[in-house]
């Protein structure tokens, strides 16, 4: 072996080596150190900001807390839409490792649908990943046990004790307070282009329909937010700060809940619309269309089985007050007979004879009266009282569509009423113009004369209906009608609708009272005398009978052997009391085998008769 | 001069280096305090941690006591016995976190690759100082041979971590007997080659993971980037103060991940900031000069080899522990010297200062002789 070699050693020799090589590795130490500091120091100090931010963003989150959507009151104050708690079973998906096998157990535990877990997968590709989903909605107490047992197998699902929109009044009121239902993708892109997403973070529900939709920025409220310490598993540990969410402003409706429920048990087992409004102020007190639906349905995502049913064919998603385009009917004359007066065509006294019908010279066609045998010599107040059709044809003849179109427009027909609420249609004040872009056929002065007495292509809705007698009774001043009274938050209150439009001028102011004269009389002696006979207040009104299709040459109209859908439309509109009107109706029941006066008037008379035992007139009349 | 060389002899005979001593209690009290923040204040933690700490203090006691002498008498069954016991755990050892490290005795659990930590170094020094410096060719290859066996087998197991410090230890031997610089710049020049092979065959996929993390972190935040990341925010948002001790969220809400082992550096960096790190490493630094200025004034070439090779592995722990974690070095499983929570390594480092303090006591009473 090389050891047994003798081998000389020069012992301080070795020993400078050693302490030079030591020497040169304390030196490579040193700097080595040196340079795991200026790592450091370019980790604590340089970028310091940085990592304070990043070590921040790792810990903090921010989590919104939803307002309290505002409540809503009729006008005596009675609850119309609330907040009730419910548990629902919500998952955020980002914190879910996988996700197909969690839903899986979790719906053999509480019995969820493939049509719930279909719906939910829809929810969560239509939002953010972080942003927790509803599972399924409204838990009862034996299935938050059953999940609460079994919830540490579950991470990212969780029970969570919502507030959720419901209306104890159902049906009721559907078509006036709409509902709220999940936001959907275009809501949410529609909110994010207004730059409003932020404050919905935490909201599940939107208004979709009615004034939950109209007011939705009123009812929704700010937004809140919670800073919370979370770890790395997300598990919030402690609360930093808060900042509370504003609650939505309640309204108040110019509802009365009462006149709505009359209005509901009026139109039962029909189709048709009633509104009724004060004019005074154009505060809508009842507004009612049948077939109706429970909104509530609808608060916690609908089923499809459900929704088909809603899809029949008596429609009752559309709001026939707003939308439904009636023939106005008879209930025109009045406004009609206005136009005569100012136009000189008529005076007050000018008789006009009929002998049951009406005939442009050199035509053969006749426009038929409803009394096939006319009603002899009538003036103006008696064409309006007794519905007397050729009077109103001859007047519309004479008038031409344009002045009649013209005219109607600034009682509203043809435009939308403006109510607050977004399903409105503007309806049909045909003129030349329309009839050529619609079919693109001339005018023909035929056309004219149905016009006169509210049919041919003349359609309206019952609130422009009511609106237009809002402006006769208001001898012309124009008052909005609206649903919602005031806005409320806290001690503050805010007045919604102050939007008036221009007020209808005459040349002879005394032509109004004409109008109202006759509609008194309708009342009083006329079409609508059964329906209003021993009221204990003193009402004004006009009936009014609309065909739904156009009866041949020399037919009669018979309505028993007629089919269903084809039968007449019953029309009333009217006001009490006749002096200081309170309140102005308009009344659609489709296809009635009776007309206005039989059908429509008397429901007219139960919601008047409802309201003055409600809100009793101070003096009593004479 | 009397008194000085009373108190000498008091520290002369229990065989201890006051220095080093202090300095290695500083540590400990300094491992006490952050194990006890970066365990979530667990007591049962402390304990176990206080334990094996007694544990080392104890290893270190009695390594001091064995003179050099005894040492190179038995360096060689020392050494044999560890490579068998390498060569057993490839066979029948115990695995976990899919590495086959341990050795089941029956009673504990060990791992043979520790014995390596001190056997290794003090076979080669043992080797070369029994012949003339600077070591011959000859003498080299054989030096080498006896680091490369173990580390290729530690490798194997595979504990990358603990093969780099136990091939530096002994190529540390080997610089320090004054390894010709030719040949370091040779091997300087090889390492670019070797890398490349190394790289491609003697590399396990997890093991290129960590290199390719290491290299961009970023590009997988939520994969194997995330201890880097966390560990870096840790760092950084610590600042020149620190977060203040239990206050660091990055450790206290579990962002770090191994905090109490391998990431406890982190955690000291963000409850104590710059202040703490600098203090940290000014302690090492003087544990260093400290071993090194023991190996310069050792008796023998054996035991300044020995004393200054384990100095230098010291700061091998050191440097790449903290390397790692700051982002600098891809993460290797190395624990931080004296502060990381865990027992093992702590005992081999303690006994390590043992041998270390019986090469300074043993000196000065030649010196007295």
């Amino acid at each position: 072996m090389i050891k047994t070699r003798p081998t000389i050693r020069d012992h301080s020799a070795e020993a400078n080596l050693f302490a030079r090589r030591a020497f040169i590795g304390f030196t490579f130490v040193v700097s080595l150190i040196g340079i795991l500091l200026m790592n450091i120091y370019n980790l604590q100090v340089v970028d310091f900001d940085t990592y304070k931010t990043r070590s921040n963003d790792n810990r903090i989150k921010v989590i919104p807390v939803a307002p309290n959507r505002g409540l809503i009151y009729d006008r005596n104050g009675v609850l119309l839409a609330e907040n009730r708690p419910v548990y629902n079973l919500e998952v955020v998906p980002e914190e879910v490792e996988n996700l197909d096998k969690s839903l899986l157990e979790v719906s053999k535990l509480l019995a969820i649908s493939e049509q719930q877990i279909k719906e939910f997968k829809e929810d969560i590709r239509n939002n953010r990943r972080f942003k927790s989903q509803v599972l399924k909605a409204r838990l009862d107490e034996k299935e938050v046990a059953v999940f609460s047992v079994n919830q540490h197998k579950f991470p990212g699902f969780s029970i969570e004790a919502r507030l959720s929109r419901y209306y104890p009044y159902g049906d009721t009121l559907t078509h006036a307070l709409g509902y709220v239902a999940k936001l959907n993708k275009k809501e949410l892109a529609d909110l994010e282009l207004e730059d409003r997403a932020t404050n919905y973070r935490a909201t599940h529900d939107i208004g979709k329909r009615g004034i939950e939709k109209f007011y939705e920025k009123q009812l929704h409220g700010i937004v809140g937010s919670q800073r919370v310490e979370v770890n790395n598993r997300g598990r919030v540990l402690r609360t930093l700060s808060v900042e509370s969410p504003v609650p939505g402003q309640d309204l108040v409706l110019t509802i009365d809940i009462g006149l709505q429920q009359i209005a509901q048990h009026t139109l039962k087992d029909t189709r048709g619309a009633v509104i009724a409004i004060d004019p005074k102020d154009g505060g809508i007190l009842a507004l009612y269309s049948n077939p109706s639906y429970d909104p509530n349905l609808f608060v916690h995502g609908i089923s499809s089985e459900d929704y088909k049913k809603l899809l029949n064919e008596d429609r009752p998603l559309i709001n026939r007050v707003t939308q439904g385009r009636y023939p106005p009917a008879s209930t025109i004359k009045p406004h009609l007979a206005i136009l005569g007066l100012e136009e000189g065509l008529i005076t007050e006294e000018t008789k006009i004879w009929d002998p049951g019908f009406f005939q442009i010279p050199n035509v053969d066609h006749k426009w038929r009266d409803h009394l096939s045998w006319g009603h002899g010599h009538v003036d103006v107040y008696t064409a309006i009282e007794m519905s007397c059709d050729t009077y109103f044809y001859r007047i519309a003849y004479k008038l031409g569509i344009s002045k009649i179109a013209n005219f109607m427009n600034q009682f509203g027909f043809g435009d939308l009423s403006g109510v607050d609420i977004h399903e409105e249609t503007t309806a049909i004040m045909p003129t030349v113009e329309w009839k050529r872009a619609r079919f693109k056929e001339n005018w023909w002065p035929g056309d004219t004369i149905s016009v006169g007495i509210g049919q041919g292509y003349w359609t309206a809705t019952p609130i422009q209906i009511a609106n237009s007698v809002s402006i006769l009774v208001n001898k012309g001043v124009h008052r909005q009608p609206h649903l919602v009274q005031v806005a409320k938050q806290e001690e503050t209150v805010t007045q919604l609708f102050t939007e008036e439009k221009p007020p209808v001028t005459l040349n002879n102011p005394h032509h109004w009272q004409i109008a109202l004269d006759a509609m008194h009389n309708t009342v009083l002696r006329g079409t609508a005398r059964k329906a209003f006979k021993g009221a204990n207040y003193d009402p004004a009104g006009k009936t009014g009978t609309a065909q739904v299709v156009s009866i041949a040459q020399g037919e009669e109209y018979d309505a028993k052997n007629m089919k269903e859908r084809h039968r007449d439309n019953a029309v009333y509109t009217g006001f009490a009391p006749f002096n200081d009107p309170k309140i102005v109706v308009a009344i659609v029941v489709e296809n009635q085998k009776a007309g206005g006066s039989a059908i429509a008037a008397p429901i007219a008379r139960q919601l008047m008769d409802y309201y003055f035992s409600a809100y009793p007139l101070e003096t009593e009349m004479p | 001069m009397t008194s000085l060389h009373n108190k000498r002899t008091i520290w002369q005979r229990v065989h201890l280096d006051w220095p080093l001593l202090l300095a290695l209690t500083l540590m400990m009290l300094g491992s006490l305090t952050v194990v006890y923040s970066a365990s979530g204040q667990d007591t049962s933690m402390m304990l176990r941690h206080s334990t094996r700490m007694a544990g080392a203090i104890i290893a270190m006691l009695f390594m001091a006591q064995i003179s050099p002498n005894t040492l190179k008498r038995i360096v060689i069954p020392l050494y044999l016995l560890g490579l068998g016991m390498l060569i057993a755990v490839l066979f029948v050892g115990v695995s976990s976190k899919g590495a086959q490290r341990w050795l089941d005795l029956g009673i504990t659990r060990f791992q043979p690759s520790e014995i390596m930590k001190i056997a290794v170094p003090m076979m080669v020094a043992w080797y070369i100082g029994q012949h003339r410096l600077p070591p011959s060719i000859w003498n080299l290859i054989v030096g080498f041979t006896i680091v490369l066996v173990p580390t290729i087998l530690i490798k194997e197991q595979p504990d990358l971590g603990t093969s780099i410090l136990i091939a530096s230890s002994g190529i540390f031997v080997l610089f320090l007997c004054g390894l010709s610089w030719k040949l370091i710049g040779m091997f300087a020049l090889l390492a670019g080659p070797a890398g490349f092979a190394f790289w491609h065959y003697g590399m396990h996929a997890y093991q290129k993971q960590r290199v390719l993390t290491f290299l961009n972190p970023e590009s997988d935040p939520l994969g194997s980037g995330y201890h880097i990341i966390q560990s870096k925010i840790a760092i950084g948002s610590g600042g020149v103060e620190g977060k203040g001790w239990l206050q660091g969220t990055q450790s206290q809400l579990e962002f770090l991940p191994e905090r109490h082992t391998d990431f406890i550096f982190s955690v000291l960096s963000e409850e104590f900031g710059l202040f703490g790190v600098v203090m940290l490493l000014s302690v090492y630094l003087f544990i260093i000069g400290r071993g090194l200025f023991i190996a310069v004034n050792a008796q023998d070439a054996f035991s300044k080899l020995l004393a200054g090779a384990l100095t230098l592995t010291f700061f091998v722990y050191v440097f790449v522990n903290i390397g790692m974690v700051s982002g600098l070095l891809p993460v290797v499983g190395v624990p931080l010297p004296l502060i990381s929570y865990g027992g093992t390594s702590m005992v081999t480092l303690m006994a390590g200062f043992g041998i270390i303090m019986a090469i300074a006591t043993d000196k000065r009473m030649l010196l007295k002789s």
